[in-house]
């Protein structure tokens, strides 16, 4: 059994099949056609955020030292109108993505994560741990989720942080519970009993086995929860609760507001910001439906 | 006349633009009372027959030659005649008779629906007794009628399944791997059930099986599957102690007769993987399994070849060596 | 109440301590809704010589299968205790994963015992990377678990997927994840019933030149006598959570002695038996195991009469012959078969 020379090694073979199963996983995306206008739409707005700093110059931002005339209708020097004190509100939407995006993915990850972890351990463990962590989640979800975000907000100090964390700790009862029930479904495989009976213990089981195949679910809804987390952001932010230091969407709802845009009829206060909330949270939405559809054994079928 | 007939029966599936042949020319002839075995592994093609007969296939099959229940071409028949066919006419067990029964109704009313559905004279209350005397027939208490599923045991959900396919007094039964998950002892009385309904009712019944001894055991005839087309067909008792074609030889053997001292310590089976349905070589398809294959086999492609009173293979092995092409 | 004979065929296999046993071994759960308790099973003993193939018959529900968990460690028994080599099995987690290196589980379905996801490659190292970690030599190691397997060249299946394999190449690869470890037993838990007649004698095949070749010792559980005729050294026939019958393939399925174990082979479909011998009704329940005989309610000995004639028919309602003792030979637990085991043509059909 000496090994020919020819032969990679395991490392080597597993990369190369990562990298199969990646373009198979983007050849079954590209049949939702959904799926690449999200795909773009989102490509687009992370570019936007992250471009941002060369867009808009610092000063057009000040409140004090606005480059524009207040309340004024769009044209060709601020495409999108004027905002109460003169900026463009082209400059406040392009900015404000960089907050909301970056709420928008670091909670999705801290609940998520923390769902998965909750999910998992929950869906293993079934006896006593798993039933006490599962009616932990269920106290979580009945809890509404806006009021507790508002208390949260207004106990920790006002900042895009507490944001991410109020958010956060709100949204993971729903992956908790997605992610037990696929743990509970994958545990009920014969090939977890091979895996104990190879001498595999908890640990191994779980990341071994249980994680690579709650993962598919656990990716869509990230998708899922991304969109949900940005507007939970916007709200926050109009409410009040955002923090006040930095533009966002939901805060420049909120100025409109507080300015009487409503009232007014300055509508182009309004629907700039509105309309960026919809659209990323759309393009979300139409992603993470294409990444259920793409990592769904039965699409794979027709190979 | 037969109660059914399959004359050049093709299927074929479309599957990423080109077509795949699943049943590539099947004759088959069942006479009233006749009980015919269709044997094969998975993918030859047995149980696309069987629902080809009662076009039960998807739309994308593309379904040739002629299948005749009782002289009518199930092929060419209107929808509406067809519904009626597939009760009365012919009916199918399946395998697996968990998954084919609704697990929130009460098993007697399942029963009694095609009877409601297809019969207008009938009652619910009327249907209801229907039921019940079904039940009897195949063995289990009337009271079964108001259990579910769950609640009673393999056998016993099989057994319904066969009271659901003699619900209409079907002329023909077709039982797709009737016994897969039972238990010998479980399956020994659904072979008995069925051959008993069988001769007491002169239904005619196509049995479905890889397991080529319980075939012998419950048809009068036998016809292997291999790659889509019949191989061998004959006499059941026959075909199983003394096959011609190597193929139905080596399954036939793969099921030993306890007791026989050939088998002990020598389980047989065929080496090779079953036949890609889309490729198409020159020659006999089995070739590349056989182990007594020849080099006339590389270019020979036999059809069904008489092989014997009543019986006949697809081998080149059975032709007296004169008439070799 | 329990009969033994032909002590003549003790090979070394019967001499030698068992590799795998079990000693007066129970599995009792609480019978679902409430009350009562299920006996799945209920007082075995069993062993599996070195080098030795043994069958473990009977129908779905006699508790085979929760006996070769047990024997596996995957269930904790509630009475009596498996022994590996002599040694009662302990069950800190330490030793559990000890002794699962030794001995191997092949499992049911191969189609549900490979995880989806993993390669055949990661299939097959597992066990050693559970153990082991990474070893240098592991791509030796599975390239030789996978040939002895079956599967050449094994380089050519390192990156399948499960569901690019057929169903005996699925059975193959769990095999080959077995032998990684180099087990001195394996457990095959009905390793060929969800294959097709073709590929079945191939796996049965590849279990018989394993043993050849490495002196692998196995316990395969089924339900199909023709399997254990096939393969096997000694076969016990379980019935209701008892060992019934037990002995050496040859003598217990051509003088079967036990009538469940005849009527078992009565009923194969090509069984030269003149009258297939059908009990009715579905094999009973373990939560109400019958008193006395606990096959008697469904024996077509008692009820034919010929239970009565002998002078056994009052015992077997009221006296439990008692579990089947591990000993070489062909012994029965039954009343009937012991009264007729001195006139051996009786008792031998």
């Amino acid at each position: 059994m000496s090994g020919t020379p020819a032969r990679p090694s395991p490392r080597a073979l597993a990369r190369q099949r990562r990298r199969l199963a990646l373009s198979g996983f983007w050849r079954r995306y590209r049949r939702h056609r959904a799926g690449l206008l999200g795909l773009a739409g989102l490509v687009l707005f992370v570019l936007l955020a992250l471009a941002a700093p060369l867009l808009v110059a610092p000063g057009d931002l000040s409140v004090t030292r606005a480059p524009h005339d207040a309340y004024q209708p769009p044209a060709p020097a601020h495409p999108l109108g004027t905002d109460n004190f003169g900026r463009s509100l082209l400059d406040l939407v392009v900015w404000g993505s960089r907050v909301s995006l970056t709420v928008g993915f670091l909670a999705t990850l801290v609940s998520v994560g923390l769902g998965t972890l909750v999910g998992i351990t929950a869906g293993h463990y079934r006896g006593v741990a798993g039933a006490v962590l599962m009616r932990v989640t269920d106290w979580f979800l009945v809890l509404p989720t806006l009021v507790l975000a508002v208390a949260l907000a207004t106990v920790l100090s006002r900042s895009t942080l507490t944001i991410v964390i109020a958010i956060g700790i709100t949204a993971w009862p729903t992956t908790a519970r997605l992610v037990r029930a696929q743990t509970l479904a994958v545990e009920a495989r014969p090939y977890i009993e091979r895996s104990r009976a190879l001498g595999g213990g908890h640990t191994h089981i779980m990341l071994r086995h249980v994680l690579p195949n709650v993962l598919p679910l656990v990716l869509a809804q990230t998708t899922l929860l991304v969109a949900s987390s940005i507007i939970a952001e916007s709200t926050l932010a109009f409410l009040g609760l955002g923090d006040p230091g930095t533009v966002s969407w939901g805060g420049t709802l909120q100025d409109a507001r507080r300015a009487g845009a409503v009232s007014s009829g300055v509508w182009w206060y309004l629907l700039p910001p509105g309309a960026a909330i919809a659209l990323v949270a759309l393009s979300f939405t139409l992603c993470g439906r294409a990444v259920e559809g793409a990592l769904d054994p039965r699409s794979r079928e027709g190979r | 006349m037969n109660h059914l007939e399959t004359r050049g029966l093709t299927v074929a599936y479309r599957a990423g633009g080109r077509e795949v042949p699943a049943v590539r020319g099947v004759d088959l002839a069942i006479p009233p009372g006749g009980t015919l075995g269709l044997a094969g592994e998975s993918g030859c093609g047995k149980s696309t027959v069987a629902l080809a007969v009662l076009r039960l296939l998807p739309a994308t099959a593309r379904v040739g030659g002629s299948v005749l229940l009782a002289g009518e071409d199930v092929l060419t028949m209107a929808w509406g005649r067809l519904r009626a066919v597939r009760w009365a006419g012919a009916s199918i067990v399946f395998q697996g008779a968990m998954h084919s029964l609704n697990a929130v109704r009460r098993v007697g009313d399942q029963i009694a629906e095609p009877v409601l559905l297809h019969e207008s004279a009938e009652t619910p209350a009327s249907a209801a007794r229907r039921a019940a005397d079904l039940l009897e027939r195949v063995g289990l208490p009337p009271r079964t009628a108001a259990a579910y599923p769950h609640e009673l045991s393999g056998g016993q959900r099989q057994r319904v399944m066969i009271a659901m396919a003699l619900a209409c007094g079907p002329r023909l039964v077709i039982a797709d791997e009737p016994t897969t998950a039972l238990d010998v002892m479980v399956q020994a009385q659904i072979l008995r059930l069925l051959k008993d309904l069988v001769a007491r009712n002169g239904i005619a019944m196509m049995m479905i099986s890889h397991d080529l001894s319980v075939l012998a055991d419950a048809c009068d005839r036998l016809a292997v599957m291999y790659a889509g087309r019949i191989v061998e067909e004959g006499p059941a008792r026959q075909v199983f102690a003394d096959a011609r074609h190597p193929y139905a030889a080596a399954l036939g053997a793969a099921f030993p007769v306890v007791g026989d001292p050939a088998s002990r310590y020598a389980p047989r089976g065929l080496a090779g993987d079953p036949p890609d349905p889309a490729g198409s070589g020159t020659g006999c398809s089995f070739r590349p399994r056989c182990a007594v294959a020849e080099d006339r086999c590389a270019y020979v492609d036999p059809a069904l070849w008489r092989a014997g009173p009543d019986r006949s293979a697809a081998c080149v092995r059975v032709l007296p060596s004169e008439e070799v092409l | 109440m329990t009969t033994r004979t032909g002590s003549a065929v003790d090979g070394p296999a019967a001499t030698a301590p068992a590799v795998l046993a079990a000693r007066g071994v129970s599995v009792r759960f609480a019978a679902r809704g409430g009350g009562g308790v299920v006996r799945a099973v209920d007082d075995v003993d069993l062993r599996v010589g070195p080098g030795e193939i043994v069958a473990l018959v009977g129908e779905s529900g006699c508790g085979k299968s929760t006996l070769a968990r047990t024997l596996l460690g995957l269930e904790r028994p509630s009475g009596g205790s498996v022994l590996f080599k002599g040694e009662p099995l302990g069950y800190r987690a330490r030793e559990l994963k000890a002794y699962r290196r030794r001995v191997q589980l092949v499992p049911q379905d191969p189609g549900g015992s490979l995880d989806p996801r993993h390669s055949v490659y990661e299939a097959v190292a597992e066990g050693l990377r559970v153990h082991h970690g990474t070893l240098p030599d592991e791509a030796v190691r599975v390239e030789r678990a996978l040939s002895r397997a079956g599967l050449r060249p094994p380089e050519r299946f390192f990156l399948r997927y499960p569901h690019e394999l057929s169903g005996g190449q699925r059975q193959r690869v769990v095999i080959a994840g077995a032998l990684v470890l180099e087990p001195e037993a394996v457990v095959a838990d009905e390793p060929v019933a969800s294959l097709d007649a073709s590929v079945r004698g191939e796996i049965l095949a590849l279990l018989l030149r394993l043993r050849a070749e490495l002196g692998l010792s196995a316990l395969v559980v089924t339900h199909d006598l023709g399997l254990a005729w096939n393969i096997a050294d000694r076969v016990a026939v379980m019935y209701l959570g008892r060992v019934v019958e037990a002995g050496p393939v040859e003598e217990v399925l051509t003088a079967p002695r036990h009538p469940y174990t005849r009527a078992l082979l009565s009923v194969l479909p090509d069984a030269s038996a003149a009258t297939p011998t059908i009990l009715t009704g579905e094999p009973p329940d373990p939560a109400r195991v019958p008193p006395g005989c606990r096959f008697h309610p469904r024996c077509p000995v008692l009820a034919s009469g010929a239970a009565a004639e002998a002078g056994v028919a009052h015992r077997c309602g009221a006296e439990d012959p008692g579990p089947l003792p591990e000993a070489p030979g062909h012994g029965a637990a039954c009343h009937y078969a012991a009264v007729t085991a001195e006139r051996p043509e009786a008792g031998n059909r």
